[in-house]
């Protein structure tokens, strides 16, 4: 015995700790993957042992090695192993190693709800914790449902280190399994006035979790918290509960105004900084919500604006970005409060942290007409300076968004915008090239009084295309190419050297540029060739026309090679095309009207979403076959849809970037102000996109009178800061103006009030624009949809636990009460059936209500005393639902029945009612008695079954000193009471009076369970009745079928897989034909008959299991076949299994 | 409620992760990859926060780790921020002045700690002395059982029946609490302070 020890603590010893492998790593650093392979195959060899600490340590090293990055999925075994050790510090490592790689894909996680169960009830409370630790780290949504009321149950533990733990916890369980939600509710609620200050604030911290998801179930609960945040001085809890509020107040704007005062009050006050963050960031939330209806909350926000000026001049960087962070939320709703800062956010604009910077950067939305030149002028400075590509791009679009904000609202001069567009494309190595191409485009295209202006622009662009595409590090920037080129072509007429433009897109350099931007140079060319064209004719300058035509005809095969099919098809189309001018133009034939016929007609923006909006007409199903559909029409339906995409493209192309929605809103309103009066609004064209040129409406469109002071052609590349100086003089020339009608005007009207003039405080109003820009709003159809709801994601996993939590707890809802696993198994079948032997067993009856009775009476304890008239057993595999009306028809039925409606077995419920079963098979009958009889084994008893005898008094006597003895044989014996010999009977502990039926039992030891056995017997009784009494007896034959030894053993499907595979079970199989029956009543009466349960079951074939008394596994695969069924069995014993079949075949040949 | 929290070095090394929701480990790692190069890649006069993804990364630098939470848009950064440097705080009191090798070479200790903090990504118990307090019992329990146990075995090596009460007038606990599983062997503990102690006060 020493010596075993001795050798068990050196092996021990040599044993690698956690601390040798540690260092064993920091030794070997130049082969380490070597090393932790053979570390792990040392583990292995100790997972191997049976040791629990040396499994435990084993464990321990594979947590460790699992942090380095190294996959121990495989272990998962051992670890609910070291979960199981009976010993905390086991137990402890075990569960850290769960918690740290279970996963809801983890198979074995089932295997674990028991220990779990087990340890959450332990007496040790830390046991519980390490537990509750563990559970929420992997919870799955069975777990949950399994666990749901355990965890319940722990939220009313005496010790709070558990019921906050519980309670904690409650927030994954609800998360995981929303059902639970409304059962737990009650109780979670209760814990916010828990004695245990840290019980209570994990209470807060669930249900604002909670709250903030769904908020709107919640708002009963705002007193409750109301008094907590006045009451409490925790900060923790403190900044919850503010956080709750802000959640709350969008929906109950009084509670809004009650928050106000102890709100500011608090921001006075704390000097906590995350409490003053929260508050400010709430009251924030608060005003936005009451924007109207507030008297004076501006002196709410200015009280913010004022802490968060102090938090952004703080020195501490984390500080500064939380004030800008919340200061862009104010800019949301009161742009003025934040624009008072703007010096102050500037000077965050030179921060040496970048996150900072891009914070100030989104506060510089908040921008007016008269600012922006200034601020972007700035930001174009840092343009310069930036470091960082992605700091640059940062800048970058934002200044494209500030500008285009609502619609350019804010721009007064569209050269200067230009102006900047183009020097952003000097940017290196930007990836936004696209973006600013669609500025161009889209500015190009929406203010008309800008395009001969732009046209010049691009045109320069063009010509310096070598520039923009010289390296490939500003391979980004190339796309303000497609725009350039684009612009020039659409807009030619404004062209001043439209010739020289051509030469520049017909460059050979221009084929390495990307496809379509070569494919828009092509189409473009043809354009300006057009232009050229009727320019040339009109001045009746045929050799140059012809020149020109030639220089075509030279160049554009250059682009009938290029790899890209797009442009190459265009060259070759337009080649063609170009050659057949050429042949007319040697006939002299004038041809520029045709050629520019080809690209008459303009092209307006198109909103968006407008094709979206086009509402469906009355009467119109779209979706219905206008003609019965071809057997082979794919390729004919293709066709023009493609065409139409083509179009829908085309015109997309040009618009703004992203439009938020109130944006969207406000435009819509604005189209629908400028539609209804503008009487050239073709209302009912059926394609409002195209607008001709000549059509009589475009002279009438308010096209600019141009500010003469700002020169139209700019030589060369322009700066943008000429236009700021040209712009500050114009304003100045305006004010001038102004003041000079104004003082005019006061003049004549000579009152004696003489006001300050408003010389110098010019607001944004009185800017007005150097162009009165006509802002081609893009186009929608008529009656579109005003809706621009977008649906809530229905992936989030927060939507399931939006559940009202003020109705009352309904009987369905109430949490699975998880019983012993015993109690389950021996939940078979028959139990359930006996009200339908109703008369002869009252017995069983009864006890089996006391149980009930007292598990309903510890429901109703929990479930916060709500009634429950009756209980709802959810069988642990029952994953789906009964619909509702079911459950509701099953309450009407009267309560004698109720019990008679419980599952039968696994989940198969739905499909049809059963036919009425019963198990308890006649023993023998006379006049005076009957006798019924079940076997039933239990697991934990390997040799004893229980033998249910019901006795029904069929006579007007009255039964007494009844008594049973069976004659035992060698296999099987009854239990007699102590001291009583082999020969004695053993009597019933009641009597029966006329007409009733009671139940006794019986247990019967068995050696071996494989063979089916019958025993001879006696019931011996004295009849009494008004003639006397009489000594009566009756024989019976009481029959041990195989089947009476098995137990209905639920069976997880991966198990019963593994069992299969284990190849350690005989098989046999039987085939019974002339079945009616069908196939689910079939399975029912083999569950139910023979004690199975289904473990999968696929259309007409099913697995099932069973056990017996003495650990014997029994497999079957049933199937269906059209009149006959085969079941197909494993067992452990041969003779077992044939047996069972056997008697099987005998209950199926009744099907 | 925060999502996770990593302590890394450096040099990059992962010390600690703890998952408060589950998540696969091949997008653990991804995830922890990311996050680490973009933490490490910040300059060390940059503000603790950062939007990540769709979360809100939180972290703190003591000495050569990195301490780093990931909370949900709704979530507090300030109190985040002090919820971190609790936690150090409790990882130094409990270890003693520690450093990032107490951590390394006691990392299980580190877990449980945090497991007694925060749980299921919540703070559970704000009180400091609470939390330690709880840690020291149940390694208190830890070590009873510990002994207990061996003390148990041997009893049955001579074949007497189990030490009657053991739990009840638990033996003496070492004196010092930094080496619960007894010292280290000589000269294998690794020099202290080497890589610098977590100093409280960055």
């Amino acid at each position: 015995m020493a010596l075993k020890m001795v050798k068990g603590s050196i092996d021990r010893m040599f044993d690698k700790n956690l601390q040798d492998l540690v260092r064993g790593i920091r030794n070997h650093k130049e082969d380490e993957a070597k090393y932790i392979s053979q570390c792990i195959d040392e583990i292995k060899q100790e997972l191997k042992q049976d040791n629990i600490a040396v499994k435990a340590n084993a464990v321990c090293k594979l947590t460790y090695l699992q942090m380095l990055g190294y996959d121990i999925s495989w272990a998962a075994f051992n670890i609910i192993e070291v979960m199981s050790a009976s010993k905390f510090t086991f137990k402890r490592i075990g569960y850290l190693a769960a918690s740290q790689c279970f996963h809801e894909g983890t198979d074995v996680i089932m295997l674990t709800t028991n220990q779990i169960r087990k340890d959450l009830s332990s007496p040790s409370q830390y046991d519980t914790g390490v537990a509750l630790t563990g559970l929420s780290c992997f919870v799955t949504p069975d777990l949950a449902r399994d666990l749901a009321n355990d965890i319940m149950t722990l939220m009313s533990h005496t010790k709070p280190y558990i019921r906050k733990k519980a309670v904690l916890i409650m927030y994954k369980v609800f998360l995981k399994y929303p059902e639970s939600l409304r059962p737990a509710f009650p109780r979670l609620k209760e814990k916010l006035e828990d004695p245990d200050p840290g019980v209570q604030s994990a209470a807060v911290n669930v249900i604002c979790e909670l709250a903030r998801r769904n908020p709107k179930n919640y708002l009963s609960l705002a007193p409750l918290f109301f008094k907590l945040m006045t009451s409490s001085t925790n900060n923790w809890v403190l900044i919850k509960i503010i956080k709750l509020f802000g959640a709350l107040t969008p929906l109950e704007p009084r509670l809004g105004k009650k928050l106000i005062e102890p709100l500011t009050n608090l921001i006075h006050s704390t000097s906590a900084m995350s409490l003053l963050y929260e508050c400010v960031n709430t009251v924030i939330a608060v005003l936005i919500s009451l924007s109207s209806g507030m008297p004076n909350h501006s002196a709410s926000i200015q009280l913010c604006v004022q802490k968060l000026r102090i938090l952004i001049e703080d020195s501490d960087q984390n500080l500064k970005y939380l004030g800008l962070l919340a200061m862009s939320k104010i800019l949301r709703t009161h742009p003025k409060s934040v624009q008072a800062h703007k010096d102050l956010v500037l000077q965050c604009l030179d921060d040496k942290d970048e996150s900072i910077r891009l914070r100030a950067l989104d506060l510089l939305y908040g921008v007016s007409k008269k600012n922006l030149m200034e601020i972007v002028k700035k930001l174009m400075t840092h343009v310069d300076k930036a470091e960082g590509t992605t700091y640059r791009d940062e800048l970058l679009t934002k200044i494209i968004d500030i500008c285009s904000q609502s619609n350019y609202q804010h721009i007064t001069n569209f050269e200067w915008y230009i102006s900047i567009l183009v020097e952003l494309t000097r940017l290196e190595g930007t990836r936004h090239g696209h973006l600013i191409a669609a500025q161009m485009l889209d500015v190009a295209i929406r203010v008309k009084a800008i395009r001969r202006f732009a046209v010049s622009q691009m045109s320069a662009l063009l010509d310096s295309a070598h520039l923009v595409a010289s390296s490939p590090q500003r391979s980004g920037i190339c796309e303000v190419l497609y725009a350039a080129a684009w612009i020039c072509g659409e807009f030619s007429e404004h062209l001043q050297e439209p010739q020289q433009t051509l030469e520049a897109m017909l460059r050979p350099k221009v084929t390495t540029l990307p496809g379509h931007i070569q494919a828009v140079y092509v189409q473009n060319v043809v354009k300006l060739y057009a232009a050229i064209l009727q320019q040339k004719e009109q001045a009746a300058d045929t050799s140059a026309a012809q020149e020109v035509t030639q220089l075509l005809v030279e160049r554009l095969p250059q682009f009938v090679q290029s790899a890209d099919l797009e442009v190459q098809e265009r060259a070759s189309c337009i080649l063609q095309l170009v050659k057949h001018v050429q042949k007319l133009q040697a006939k002299d034939v004038p041809v520029a009207e045709e050629v520019s016929a080809l690209f008459a007609g303009e092209l307006n923006p198109v909103a968006p979403k407008a094709q979206k909006k086009v509402p469906v007409p009355e009467g119109l199903d779209l979706d219905a076959w206008i003609n019965e559909p071809l057997s082979d029409s794919e390729s004919e339906d293709e066709k023009p849809k493609a065409m139409f995409q083509d179009e829908e493209q085309r015109h997309t192309k040009p618009r703004a970037p992203e439009a938020d929605e109130q944006e969207l809103a406000r435009r819509r309103e604005a189209r629908r102000q400028e539609q209804a009066n503008n009487p050239f609004y073709i209302k009912s064209s059926p394609s409002p996109q195209k607008r001709y040129q000549d059509a009589p409406g475009v002279e009438h469109i308010p096209v600019v009178q141009i500010d003469l002071s700002v020169p139209l052609k700019v030589p060369g590349m322009p700066l943008s800061d000429q236009y700021v100086k040209l712009e500050e003089e114009r304003r100045h020339r305006q004010r001038l103006e102004k003041d000079k009608r104004k003082k005019k005007k006061r003049e004549r009207e000579r009152r004696g009030t003489r006001r300050h003039s408003s010389l110098h405080t010019e607001s944004d109003e009185d800017i007005a624009p150097a162009q009165r820009v006509d802002i081609v709003t893009e186009e929608m159809p008529e009656n579109a949809l005003p809706s621009d709801e977008d649906d809530k994601d229905p992936n989030d996993p927060y939507r399931a636990l939006d559940i009202d939590l003020d109705k009352p707890l309904a009987d369905s809802e109430k949490l699975p009460v998880q019983k012993h696993r015993n109690a389950e198994t021996s939940k078979s079948p028959e139990k359930e059936d006996v009200p339908l032997v109703e008369k002869k067993s009252k017995k069983p009856k009864k006890k089996e209500k006391k149980h009930k009775e007292k598990e309903r009476e510890k429901k109703k304890k929990e479930v916060e005393k709500k009634p429950s008239k009756h209980k709802k057993k959810k069988h642990k595999k029952d994953k789906e639902e009964r619909p509702k009306d079911k459950r509701k028809s099953k309450k009407k039925v009267p309560p004698a029945d109720e019990e008679a409606a419980e599952p039968v077995e696994n989940g198969t419920l739905e499909e049809e009612p059963l036919p009425p079963m019963s198990s308890y098979i006649l023993l023998a009958e006379n006049s005076y008695i009957k006798m019924t009889y079940d076997v039933q084994g239990s697991l934990q008893k390997d040799s004893q079954v229980t033998v249910s005898v019901v006795l029904e008094n069929q006579s007007d006597s009255f039964l007494k000193s009844m008594e049973l003895n069976v004659l035992d044989s060698l296999n099987a014996r009854l239990a007699r009471p102590e001291g009583s010999s082999v020969h004695d009977g053993v009597p019933v502990p009641f009597q029966l009076p006329p007409g009733i039926s009671n139940e006794a039992q019986f247990v019967f030891t068995i050696q071996s369970i494989v063979m089916a056995q019958k025993l001879k017997g006696t019931l011996s009784f004295i009849a009494k009745n008004d003639e006397g009494s009489t000594h009566e007896k009756l024989d019976f034959k009481l029959h041990f079928t195989c089947t009476s030894y098995l137990v209905t053993t639920p069976c997880y499907s991966d198990a019963f897989a593994k069992l299969l595979e284990s190849g350690d079970l005989s098989m046999s199989s039987i085939k019974v034909d002339g079945i009616s029956m069908s196939f689910h009543n079939l399975l029912a009466k083999i569950c139910f008959h023979h004690r199975f349960s289904v473990v999968e079951r696929v259309d007409s074939c099913a697995s099932m299991y069973s056990r017996s008394i003495q650990g014997h596994h029994v497999c079957l695969l049933v199937k269906k076949g059209e009149k006959s069924v085969s079941v197909d069995g494993k067992c452990s014993d041969p003779t077992l299994l044939s047996n069972l079949l056997e008697e099987m075949k005998e209950t199926l040949a009744t099907c | 409620m925060m999502r996770f929290m990593l302590l890394f070095s450096r040099q990059g090394k992962l010390r600690l992760q703890k998952w408060y929701l589950a998540t696969s480990d091949k997008e653990r790692k991804k995830m922890v990859r990311e996050l680490m190069q973009v933490v490490l890649a910040r300059k060390p006069k940059m503000c603790s926060f950062l939007e990540w993804r769709d979360l809100k990364v939180v972290y703190k630098r003591y000495a050569s780790l990195y301490f780093c939470c990931a909370i949900e848009g709704q979530d507090n950064e300030l109190i985040t921020l002090e919820l971190i440097h609790r936690y150090v705080e409790l990882l130094d009191k409990y270890f003693g002045s520690v450093c990032e090798l107490d951590i390394i070479f006691n990392f299980e200790k580190a877990y449980f700690i945090l497991d007694e903090f925060l749980m299921g990504g919540d703070v559970q118990d704000t009180s400091k002395k609470s939390v330690l307090k709880a840690i020291e019992q149940a390694d208190l329990l830890q070590e009873v059982r510990v002994r207990d146990s061996e003390e148990e075995e041997e009893d049955r090596g001579r074949g007497h029946p189990p030490y009657p009460g053991a739990l009840t007038c638990g033996p003496q606990l070492p004196s010092s609490r930094r080496y619960r599983n007894g010292p280290p062997p000589c000269g294998v503990w690794p020099p202290r302070c080497q890589v610098g102690q977590l100093a409280l006060k960055p």
